[in-house]
């Protein structure tokens, strides 16, 4: 069993040391608040030789995740992070990555894009790159993050899956809060991620391939992203496995889904992120006065486990959703419109209510998420559900 | 005509106390005022980065961008009204590497613009990490090893791509900096303003009485000839500088490096835009002759 040790640490500060336990071959990066200190540190590690990775400082994201499908293609293992505008300008190249079949993995400091500007947190990043192919974690706290980067290397580099994988952590409240964390050793985390054998790289002199050639006029682009599909449904055993594993070792949970209080619950929210556990505080307030309700959190986005959910919802009277994204013109946001539809196939109809919150670091406050309760209850006991999404706590 | 106070909103700069920007600030105050020019007549555009706050200290029609991408925006406002002025702020890191690519053709382009580059050889707004203009060696914290690269030369980049108004400036002197913003702004043709702006928080090498100890005036060099640009070229060239180096061994020129005033401009080139575009509306063309030949 590995030797693990509790620290007090900030996300980012936990990121940046499983990062260097996975000890990727090279890291291309750019500063972005609030990824930043992930870099940083990390760099620090490269500094004084106790990861030996190629570090370059790039001069935009763009080149950032371009450097990064370079390296992976010529067969490193390869790590990076970005955050909010960052990730949008890398936005051609997250398609290249997941195209390619490149199991580069990333850490996404979750903030909202701009116009207006903003540097606080929210999901509308990572929710923009939903379809880009590659699959997304979220962490609820500075622990999950650090066990996500460390599941992302494994999952990412299956050879059933050999997709990019992206570690997401909200800004400021995971990434900057100083957190309990228990960090495993060096060698565990070693073992347990293997070393990387590339599948096809470049640089093979034996057997030299091309990477994004052209598919089109009658070529095989349309069976590539076939396989792109088959690929990502297959992670869905490969990350339950990789969580099962790492889960045995560290003696920490995971799930695509983690549920509190389902067992009996008759109302639930659910959420990704940090927020999950404001909501189980509440819920569990509301349970010691004896009322029933839940909470589905989601880890795992992309794939989307939609027959966890449809499962652990099953049979409820009422459901909100916590979107900290929008999707503009949508019925409602993105992980309303992934739970909603993942329901459609269960027999009873459960009401499903959108409430949209915290965009631009917006306070998430106890009451906000006591209020979705009682608006539960009250559609529970027959009061009709509002029409259309809620945005939650907007002045 | 807007006094210095009228350029100032409520809101007080948050930048650093000691601050190059500070001088800036002030430098482009006082210009805009000794120039005279009414708040029509001008706008400004921001990049993201210390310098970028301005879009909240100055009272004007701005546009606060993207990182990187205040020129193509100011751009788009230039070829739209190219009747304003259009004055664009950047930083290092903004305009010379994520906007790299817009810095090279914005200047090839030569549209009738001032592009000013808060240059503190540093990314200070998220807290001290190596920019494209930091010195070769330099340790920060995403380069705790030192900079590998060799930094960016503005200068010698703006002259050799065929700039038409290239000059390098030094928040610390205020009245010459105010010089090189008038003769900028009233230039017909892409203004390049590199301006040495100590970043007294983040930079502790490239500080305010370090380029005291080196820069002098191009002003004062005998028979130097903004006209010339190899001469140009050769000043912006023997101007790298690494940390170590002692004041008498490299000395930084500020001034104007090279200025062609009749160049031929991006508005040149296109004669729709002599007025504004919401002015091409007043005189709509008669195609009813056009028309009659085709039977309309």
């Amino acid at each position: 069993m590995p030797t693990q040790k509790t620290i007090a640490a900030t996300g980012n500060t936990v990121v940046a040391e499983a990062m260097r336990q996975c000890a990727p071959d090279v890291m291309a990066a750019y500063p972005i608040t609030p990824q930043t200190t992930i870099v940083e540190e990390f760099a620090a590690f490269v500094a004084k030789g106790r990861v030996h990775t190629e570090y370059i400082t790039v001069e935009s994201e763009h080149s950032a995740m371009s450097a990064c499908v370079g390296a992976s293609a010529a067969g490193a293992r390869v790590m990076t992070a970005t955050s909010s505008q960052g990730l949008a300008l890398m936005w051609e190249e997250l398609h290249i990555a997941a195209g390619m079949r490149l199991p580069i993995v990333m850490a996404n400091a979750n903030r909202a894009l701009s116009a207006p500007i903003n540097i606080h947190c929210d999901h509308g990043d990572i929710m923009g790159a939903r379809d880009t192919g590659w699959i997304a974690l979220f962490a609820e706290t500075a622990q999950e993050a650090y066990d996500n980067t460390i599941m992302s290397v494994r999952i990412a580099e299956n050879e059933s899956v050999l997709l990019p994988v992206m570690s997401c952590l909200d800004g400021f409240i995971t990434t900057h809060s100083i957190d309990r964390v228990q960090v495993m050793d060096d060698e565990s985390v070693a073992g347990f991620v293997g070393e990387y054998t590339p599948a096809n790289a470049l640089l093979d002199l034996e057997n030299p391939v091309t990477h994004g050639s052209f598919a089109g006029l009658g070529g095989p682009y349309f069976e590539f992203k076939k396989a792109q599909r088959e690929a990502i449904e297959r992670s869905r055993k490969v990350i339950n496995d990789v969580g099962a594993e790492f889960s045995e070792l560290s003696g920490r949970p995971f799930g695509m889904i983690e549920t509190w209080g389902m067992e009996d619950a008759e109302v639930a929210i659910v959420v990704i992120g940090s927020t999950a556990g404001n909501v189980r505080h509440v819920a569990r307030g509301l349970r010691d006065a004896g009322a029933k309700v839940g909470v589905v959190k989601v880890r795992c986005f992309r794939p989307f486990p939609f027959a966890e959910i449809a499962e652990a919802l099953a049979g409820l009277k009422a459901v909100a959703v916590l979107d900290r994204a929008e999707s503009f013109g949508a019925e409602g946001g993105p992980l309303f419109l992934e739970v909603r539809s993942a329901l459609y196939d269960n027999a009873e109809r459960v009401p499903v209510i959108d409430y949209i919150y915290g965009l631009g670091g917006s306070d998430v406050k106890l009451e906000l998420i006591e209020s979705v309760y009682k608006d539960l209850s009250d559609i529970a006991a027959g009061v009709e559900a509002p029409a259309g999404l809620v945005y939650l706590g907007s002045r | 005509m807007p006094t210095v106070a009228e350029l100032e909103r409520a809101m007080k700069p948050t930048w650093c106390p000691g601050c190059g920007n500070f001088g800036m600030y002030r430098a482009l105050k006082e210009t805009i005022e000794e120039l005279g020019l009414s708040a029509e007549e001008f706008a400004m555009v921001w990049g993201i980065g210390c310098h970028g706050n301005g879009a909240d200290f100055y009272n004007v029609q701005g546009f606060h961008g993207l990182h990187g991408r205040a020129l193509p925006v100011a751009t788009g406002i230039a070829i739209t009204r190219p009747d304003l002025k259009v004055i664009v702020e950047m930083g290092d890191g903004d305009g010379y590497g994520i906007g790299g690519n817009h810095f090279i053709h914005s200047v090839r382009r030569n549209i009738d613009m001032t592009a000013i580059f808060h240059n503190n050889q540093i990314y200070g707004l998220t807290t001290g990490q190596a920019s494209p203009t930091s010195d070769q060696f330099m340790k920060t914290p995403s380069t705790p090893g030192g900079v590998v690269e060799e930094p960016v030369n503005p200068v010698g980049v703006s002259v050799a791509q065929g700039a038409t108004f290239v000059a390098r400036g030094f928040a610390g002197d205020i009245p010459h900096l105010k010089e090189l913003y008038k003769r900028a702004i009233l230039h017909e043709g892409f203004s390049v303003l590199d301006i040495y702006q100590p970043c007294v928080t983040w930079n502790k090498f490239n500080t305010f009485s370090w380029f005291r100890d080196r820069v002098y005036k191009i002003e004062d060099l005998p028979d130097y000839d903004p006209t010339d640009r190899t001469k140009a070229f050769d000043l912006s060239m023997s101007t790298f500088h690494e940390l170590t180096c002692a004041p008498d061994e490299c000395k930084i020129p500020i001034g104007v490096f090279f200025e062609e005033p009749d160049s031929f401009t991006y508005q040149d080139g296109l004669p729709q835009l002599d007025r504004p575009m919401w002015k091409h509306a007043e005189k709509p063309r008669n195609i009813s002759a056009t028309m009659a030949k085709y039977g309309g």
